[in-house]
């Protein structure tokens, strides 16, 4: 075991991962002699060498592109899209490309491709670097979207994305990248992809969510548990697609109150299928109708200080939310 | 040309190093690709199909540019006209109107996409879509995957005029370029991308002015011979199985049919039309083998119409072959709990590339090892059925 932050625990899983198996290799912008913007690949360069850790041309529909062909002809590629924000010019080549190649051959061709990209606000970046995307691709079938919240769950799932014989598009919130710590296994292990987990145990209401907003949620149950007596179940829902939807009832059923937080638009985000989720299955069993936060539906986050906090909710945001579910 | 003596003639073959059998057998496939389309337009008026895609006009320059690829050891990255380079990779009459009906056996996609969306993996066709220029950056990326494995394999990728508009085309051409891959660009030239001429489509004259811009040569050929358009091909496959880089080819030719089975008259006359018809492929190579004296115009006949009987037969069988059952719809959308550890298998599942990618050693062998290109009397010299 060793303490490590989010964007560490990546650096590191990637690194034991090209150590394993040179099927393995990685390209993007910058991810070569800068070691990427974010520092997740860090070294890579002097240690695997240019044909391994390849630094693309700034154009993304092709880091995609080529990493499919890749994934096609027997590598494993993990391509690395610098911010989430610049994958819009790839959405054709993952939507009609990886998601439906195995589809369209009915299994004869596949593509075990894996698409990191950090996302996520709160970091002063504005509208073109703060951007949640789970939703555009948590809506295609054929492609698996992950969103590891701690450097546990980040080790557990990178390494299941890259056995994973189909896409899967790794989204990694930013914000936590250095403000996250938590103890990592040395050795190798998979997190399941499509499994939620509990985070926190708790009778009086569920609070399903993922990437930075599950930590707000599990510092505001802490509080809603010292301050008023309630105890919160924390799920994080850990794969948008395929969704976990057993373990997200399962709290639900037991606590029979549910809060669906989300950073993303309010309006046709994860959260939005979840809420849905839950009505369609539980509305019977419900002592309050699901109650959803998620950011404004305005186009994008804006930069000045006061403007961003009112754009992403925060743990006091949330712990107010809470509060009023436990007391409906 | 009316001067030359058979000899003279019989030169230019014998100098590609092809027999005359070689000649026989690219004649016979590009009258098959030709039958083919004339059973599905007949198919498609009788509306038994209800979408076709045509390859009358472009015989020539698919089969002429397809022909030098190793079989079931070479990639080909084709688009939806391509059925002429599919039926040289190894496709069938059969299998080209199973997937015409969206029959179960369709080897493409098991009846999922419209017809001509070519696919077989162990024919080495890699899977394609409908939206335009998506398959450049994946041939760019497969030959990155040869290079890195340390294979001989060349990527052939086909497309139209249409298609070297789109931003996929730009930047896997130039990703080609930067990483000198093992890989030959085919650019189909017909004039047209649905209804939009050349001069809308681009400013330049021809495509292949854009092969320097990328860092490798482009050539133009005429595209309505078949020779010309194997020469071309040959020396780029050659090139590039050696480790010397990518290479853009434009074969200018013309489609004789509507773009799909659709109306070509709002754009283009019946004149020109006429015009291009005069330089039929498949007219001016049954010429040249009658020059060779490989055969005259009753054999030539008679070819048409044995393969005729045997095109209608394979229609008739692929229209009674099963369909899928409705819920197969759902099937094949993730693996079944399949893994990436199991490393065998794991290629592109054909002959050749069976061992364990896993292996160290695949670090250690680069394609700058490539062994040099099969002599061309390997070229594949069966016809497809
Ligand atoms: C991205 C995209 N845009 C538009 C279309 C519709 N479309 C299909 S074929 C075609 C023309 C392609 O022309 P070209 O590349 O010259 O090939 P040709 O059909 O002439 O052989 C168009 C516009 C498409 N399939 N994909
Ligand atoms: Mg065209």
């Amino acid at each position: 075991m060793t303490e490590k932050n989010v964007v560490q625990t990546i650096h590191d899983t990637l690194w034991d991962a090209m150590k394993d198996d040179d099927r393995v290799l990685i390209l993007g912008e910058d991810v070569g002699a800068r070691g990427g913007v974010f520092r997740a690949t860090a070294g890579f360069l002097d240690e695997f060498g240019e044909r391994r850790v390849i630094d693309t041309p700034l154009a993304e529909s092709s880091i995609v592109g080529v990493a499919i062909g890749m994934a096609m002809h027997g590598l494993l590629p993990v391509a690395e899209i610098q911010f989430a924000d610049f994958i819009h010019p790839a959405f054709d080549q993952l939507v009609s490309e990886a998601a439906r190649i195995r589809y369209r051959t009915a299994g004869d061709w596949h593509c075990p491709l894996v698409v990191r990209a950090p996302y996520g606000g709160g970091v002063h970046g504005a509208l073109y670097h703060s951007q949640s995307i789970e939703a555009f691709y948590g809506h295609v079938p054929g492609l698996k979207v992950v969103v590891p919240s701690t450097p546990y769950d980040v080790k557990g799932l990178l390494l299941a994305a890259i056995n994973d014989p189909d896409p899967v598009m790794f989204l990694e919130h930013k914000k936590t990248y250095r403000l996250i710590k938590g103890e990592v296994p040395d050795e190798p292990y998979q997190v399941p992809i499509g499994k939620a987990e509990v985070k926190r145990e708790g009778e009086d209401l569920s609070v399903i969510s993922y990437g930075l907003m599950l930590h707000h949620s599990l510092e505001a149950a802490g509080r809603l548990q010292e301050e008023e007596g309630f105890s919160a179940e924390v799920v994080d829902v850990r794969t948008i697609a395929p969704l976990d939807k057993e373990t997200i009832l399962d709290s639900v059923r037991k606590t029979s109150k549910a809060l669906v937080l989300y950073e993303d638009n309010r309006t046709y985000g994860a959260g939005a299928e979840i809420s849905a989720t839950i009505a369609e299955e539980l509305m019977l069993d419900m002592d309050a109708p699901v109650m959803r936060v998620g950011g404004p539906d305005i186009p994008a986050m804006p930069f000045a200080t006061p403007m961003e906090h009112f754009y992403m909710p925060d743990a006091e945001h949330v712990y107010q939310h809470m509060k009023e579910l436990a007391k409906f | 040309m009316a001067t030359r003596t058979k000899e003279q003639a019989a030169s230019r073959y014998q100098k590609l190093g092809l027999s005359e059998q070689d000649l026989l057998s690219m004649h016979r496939t590009m009258v098959t690709a030709r039958l083919c389309d004339e059973a599905q337009f007949r198919l498609n008026r009788q509306g038994k199909a209800p979408f076709v895609v045509p390859v009358s006009g472009h015989e020539g320059c698919q089969i002429g540019s397809a022909w030098p690829y190793r079989k079931s050891h070479d990639v080909f990255v084709p688009y939806y006209r391509d059925m002429g380079v599919c039926l040289v990779a190894g496709m069938t009459p059969r299998d080209v109107f199973l997937g015409v009906f969206g029959k179960r056996d369709d080897p493409s996609s098991s009846g999922r996409q419209m017809p001509a969306h070519w696919g077989s993996r162990c024919l080495g066709i890699v899977t394609g879509s409908s939206p335009i220029a998506t398959q450049i950056p994946h041939a760019a990326g497969i030959a990155y995957a040869i290079t890195y494995r340390g294979e001989d394999a060349v990527v052939g990728c086909w497309f139209g005029d249409g298609a070297t508009s789109e931003g996929d085309w730009h930047e896997g051409l130039n990703f080609s370029g930067i990483h000198r891959l093992p890989v030959v660009w085919y650019c189909e030239n017909n004039m047209y991308a649905i209804s939009v001429p050349l001069s809308k489509q681009m400013a330049v004259k021809d495509v292949a002015e854009r092969g320097p811009a990328y860092g490798f040569e482009g050539i133009v050929v005429d595209g309505n011979d078949v020779l010309g358009c194997y020469e071309a091909s040959r020396a780029a496959v050659e090139r590039a199985r050696e480790g010397r880089g990518p290479t853009l080819i434009e074969m200018k030719t013309y489609r004789f049919h509507p773009h799909t089975s659709d109306d070509d008259r709002t754009y283009r006359s019946r004149e020109e039309v006429e015009e291009a018809k005069r330089k039929d492929p498949i007219v001016l190579f049954g010429n040249y083998l009658k020059e060779l004296g490989l055969a005259d115009d009753g054999e030539l006949e008679r070819l048409r119409s044995e393969l005729k009987e045997q095109v209608d037969a394979e229609v008739e069988a692929a229209w009674n072959a099963s369909d899928p059952s409705p819920e197969e719809a759902l099937n094949h959308v993730f693996s079944q709990g399949e893994s990436n550890e199991q490393r065998v298998g794991r290629t592109t599942g054909r002959a050749g590339s069976g061992e364990a990618p896993g292996d160290a050693s695949i670090l250690e062998t680069t394609g700058s090892e490539a062994s040099p290109a099969e002599p061309p009397s390997e070229s594949p010299s069966e016809s497809p059925r």
